[in-house]
């Protein structure tokens, strides 16, 4: 009996559950090349190269870029700019701060008995079972509340306020980041022989040289997988960061969520093109080095 | 000190988790209980918080409005529990339909040879990974009256010389559907095809072995113990697609409102801080009961981590 | 070297609870001394505390009563990596992101020793378990019996005073499991240290041990040379556990220092044996024990004391040897008897029902004290 034979029903099935999820973002870059302002329809491509735009009403006619217009314009938007500054930031922050904290609390929950561990382990799925939106303004509460007692009481005025900003997106971006953190890591923990540390110990190495040499070369994959996913949730994230971030902490998605609701250019189709092919790279090389990582060394 | 520390393995692990913990216990755990607290209170004139404590918020979501027409003292106004149903009946079609899209594709991915499997799952994580609003938007530009649909339904109808006006899909009930479904899929596919992956070819051999043919295979074998992956599918779309107020706000236009679009509009518009915290708890609690029953009639399978 | 015993275990106990709350003894006041280059087992089936009391050595686990000796110090909670003892492991637990060569050096980095010191010693330790060439290895690259060598030469190149083996053969097959007994053995005496091993394997321990401590319920059963636990095993449990016994329960009709005369009921008649206890007393109610190999069949026509007719129930032929199956009066018996003469049908000399005589002679029959 062949394992990978399939009916030919289950193939067409897959088929068009593959259509429907690839048909969209292939309009949506299709349409970054539109030649038309509006973006409403498509106008055929922008074919002719000139040194300056030239318009014929909301067609483009010839654009220094050429063909890639709308690419030029969106790297010329000092807005994206930042906020895709922003997001890079606390991406990056968040997925550190995160993946350190929740790989410690993976360890504790994996190994060790403690008071309060039973608490430790169910707040991890405060994230699964309770929507977005209800955290979000958890938060925004939190933080609304205590910002307001502690200007007033701390008599902080202007620029000295406490306000929402970058830090406040960021430490709330943590917070249900180190749920899937510390569950995907417990999941990789779980299948470790605790002997390779008694191993090591037996060899002469205290606990802190085990832990770095032994136990966290061998969970690094975990590890790694925790914080991709941590970062991914980052850079994802929409409705925490709507209600967390303030003047200067805008990211990608609150940038283009802005835009929809306004007038749409073919520079977010640009946008959201360059985003897809950078995160497509990103992985891409992931797979190739992990797939390097994994090859014996005869 | 430090000796007691190496000693004490309680108190390795306690010092260990405590970052997280208290983290968890800041961002999560204490918003929700201050959500609570501001649920009973009352909106001042500016849109600030008064402490105190009164069920208002609780009876207006319900229903029971106080200000009523002209010699009513007490009316009622389905308006707030119908968004109630609306987004939980949403939810509920939007899971089913998610299921019966994931579950082909996720049968055909365990059952692909292992090299091309890994291709077939990294196709269902791009979308994944092109942002949640982009992905809103790609449908936007598809379902408009000048949008991708109606240009191919256009040609299509020219082909057969049938008589074709552009249809109205942007901004109906149907547009929020669509989208949620697709923004919720992959999160579907990953858990069904973990618990597909796990299941040991033996047994599919052991079932032939046993008279079984293909079809009563799969209703015997494959389903019952791909069943964990459903379930945490089913957690993994449910519990968000309650709670999103992006895809309705966008695809819905001001036709379709949702809790979420209500909680969002009382924090920002309306600045009702009281009736959206209010509003906000019982959607919690609406997601808390149905992943309680759900989960303690299936299980919740490890497949939660998966995607 | 400042201690006679290489390792001391004194009136140890480790206690552990279960998952369902129960407090249970793993290690119950368990003693004893392993003097200094034995090859010493503790030998038990799983759960008879063997494991964990060769983990109270390493250090893995402390005892909750007693005290463990190293060398004649007390270890009481020093951490394993500051004990003079190493371990080769059931699994091996070979480092799998280092090479052999980096897991045979790591003992020696975490010494703090000189890097050509290190290349040269690992060198030494590779050659000696026959591994030279192996060095850039993974682990997963190698056989399970290549890797079982890697694993004892890591814990050998640290030259430690006694080292530690887990079932450390247990998941080779058989061949290869006879083949790294003798070697093993035959490197414990060439290096002169201390070898405690634990295994669940009998013939192993027989095969490999200087004494043998038997374990069974978190006690120490006995602990003897191999020839005394086979040939007066102390108690039923061990004459039980090791080999096979055939056991008739008495009472002692009459005792001497070397010799009981014991009334078994059940046969109606009267057996001489060794006492393996010194303080049996007449009328104490005992059990009798005779190795199958050690009944003898004789002539039906021999008149000597302690020959009892018996029924053959089944024989089967295993090739050196036929095993009878025999009943006597109600009491089932096995008898092991070589084939000495070949012959093409062994089993048609004791066939079904047919009646053979048995003669258990004095100096084969044990008298065990009932618990």
């Amino acid at each position: 009996m062949n394992p990978h034979k399939r009916s030919p029903l289950v193939i067409a099935a897959a088929s068009l559950v593959y259509f429907f999820l690839y048909a969209p973002i292939v309009i949506l870059i299709l349409y970054s090349f539109n030649a038309s302002r509006a973006n409403v329809t498509f106008e055929g491509f922008i074919t002719e190269t000139s040194s300056r735009v030239v318009m014929d009403g909301s067609l483009v006619k010839a654009s220094p870029c050429g063909f890639f217009h709308w690419y030029c314009d969106l790297s010329r938007n000092d807005d994206v700019i930042e906020a895709a500054e922003n997001t890079l930031t606390i991406a990056f922050t968040a997925t550190i701060i995160a993946t350190t904290i929740g790989t410690m609390a993976a360890l504790a929950l994996q190994r060790y008995d403690f008071k309060f561990k039973p608490f430790s382990q169910l707040s991890l799925y405060i994230p699964i079972v309770i929507p977005e939106i209800v955290m979000g303004i958890g938060i925004l509460t939190l933080f609304s509340q205590t910002f307001g007692a502690l200007n007033s009481a701390l008599n902080l005025t202007g620029d000295s306020r406490l306000s929402l900003g970058i830090w406040t997106v960021t430490v709330s971006h943590i917070a249900f980041m180190v749920p899937f953190v510390t569950l995907v890591v417990q999941a990789r923990l779980q299948g470790f022989d605790k002997s390779y540390e008694e191993a090591a110990m037996d060899l002469g190495a205290n606990e802190w040289t085990t832990f770095w040499r032994v136990t966290f070369p061998m969970i690094l994959p975990g590890v790694l997988s925790g914080a991709l996913l941590a970062f991914t949730l980052s850079l994802d994230d929409f409705v925490i960061t709507f209600f967390t971030n303030g003047p200067g902490s805008t990211t990608l998605p609150i940038y283009v969520y802005g835009l929809l609701r306004r007038i749409i250019t073919p520079q977010v189709n640009a946008l959201s093109t360059v985003w897809i092919l950078i995160v497509f790279l990103a992985v891409l090389a992931l797979q190739w080095l992990q797939s390097r990582e994994q090859k014996p060394a005869q | 000190m430090l000796q007691r520390l190496r000693e004490s393995k309680s108190m390795q692990g306690a010092l260990l988790a405590l970052p997280t913990t208290l983290w968890l216990l800041v961002l999560l755990i204490i918003p929700l209980f201050l959500t609570l607290v501001v649920s009973f209170g009352q909106r001042s004139p500016d849109g600030n918080v008064i402490y105190s404590f009164t069920l208002d918020n609780y009876t207006r979501l319900l229903g029971y409005n106080t200000d009523c027409p002209a010699g009513q003292s007490s009316c009622f106004d389905p308006l707030y529990v119908n968004i109630l149903w609306r987004s939980l009946s949403l939810a509920f079609n939007t899971t089913v339909i998610v299921i019966t899209l994931a579950y082909p594709l996720a049968y055909f991915i365990a059952r692909a040879t292992p090299k091309r499997r890994n291709l077939f799952l990294f196709m269902v994580l791009i979308p994944l990974w092109t942002n949640f609003v982009i992905r809103v938007y790609a449908w936007m530009m598809l379902l408009r009256k000048e949008g991708a649909i109606n240009i191919a339904l256009g040609w299509l109808a020219n082909l057969f010389n049938i008589p074709f006006a552009p249809l109205e899909m942007l901004y109906t009930p149907g547009a929020v559907l669509v989208g949620m479904v697709y923004e919720f899929l992959p999160f579907m596919i990953l858990p069904i095809y973990t618990s597909l992956e796990k299941i040991d070819n033996s047994l599919y051999e052991a079932a032939a072995d046993l008279g079984a043919n293909a079809f009563r295979t799969f209703l015997r074998v494959t389903l019952p113990l791909s069943m964990p992956g459903v379930v945490a599918g089913t957690i993994l779309v449910f519990i968000p697609v309650m709670g999103t107020f992006i895809v309705s706000d966008i695809l819905g236009g001001r036709q379709v409102i949702l809790v979420g679009n209500l909680i969002q509009r009382q924090f920002l518009d309306a600045r009702d801080p009281t009736f959206g915290s209010a509003a906000s708890l019982i959607l919690m609690v609406m997601t808390l009961i149905v992943t309680y029953f759900y989960t303690r009639k299936f299980g919740f399978g490890e497949e939660i981590v998966s995607a | 070297m400042t201690s006679e015993f290489a390792v001391e275990l004194r009136d140890v106990v480790k206690r552990f609870i279960t998952p369902e709350g129960n407090e249970i003894a793993a290690v119950d006041h368990v003693t004893m001394q392993i003097k200094n280059g034995e090859f010493f087992s503790m030998l038990g089936s799983s759960g008879c505390g063997k494991t964990t009391s060769l983990r109270m050595i390493a250090g893995f686990e402390w005892p909750t009563e007693g005290e463990v000796y190293i060398e004649g110090k007390a270890m009481g909670h020093t951490p394993p990596y500051q004990r003079k003892v190493n371990t080769v492991f059931q699994s091996y637990a070979l480092f799998q992101h280092m090479t052999v060569f980096q897991n045979v050096a790591f003992g020696l980095e975490m010494e703090g020793v000189k890097e050509s010191e290190i290349k040269q010693r690992v060198g030494r330790a590779l050659e000696m378990v026959q591994l030279t060439g192996m060095e850039r290895r993974k682990p997963k690259q190698l056989s399970g019996g290549q890797q079982q060598r890697v694993a004892v030469a890591r814990a050998l190149v640290k030259t430690p005073e006694v080292l530690l083996l887990d079932e450390p053969l247990g998941a080779l097959d058989l061949k290869l499991r006879k083949e790294m007994q003798l070697e093993l053995k035959a490197l414990q005496q060439q290096l002169g240290i201390t070898f405690i091993y634990v295994t669940h394997d009998q013939e192993e321990a027989l095969t490999m041990s200087d004494r043998i401590a038997v374990m069974s319920k978190g006690r120490v059963q006995q602990l003897a040379t191999p020839v005394e636990i086979y040939e007066r095993p102390v108690n039923k449990f061990v004459a039980d556990f090791i080999g096979e016994s055939n056991f008739l329960e008495g009472k002692i009709k009459s005792i001497s220092k070397d010799e009981a005369v014991v009334h078994i009921p059940a046969l109606n008649a009267d057996i001489r044996g060794m006492p393996m206890a010194r303080d049996m007393v007449n009328g104490e109610e005992v059990i009798v024990s005779i190795r199958p190999e050690k009944v003898r069949i004789v002539e039906s026509g021999a008149k000597t004391d302690g020959i009892f007719k018996a029924r053959v129930m089944n024989s089967v032929y295993i090739g050196s040897d036929t095993h009878v199956y025999a009943e006597l009066d109600g009491v089932r018996l096995k008898v092991m008897e070589q084939n000495r003469i070949s012959r093409l049908d062994p089993s048609s000399f004791y066939n079904k029902d047919q009646v053979i005589s048995l003669l258990f002679l004095p100096e084969n029959t044990l008298v065990l004290k009932k618990d």
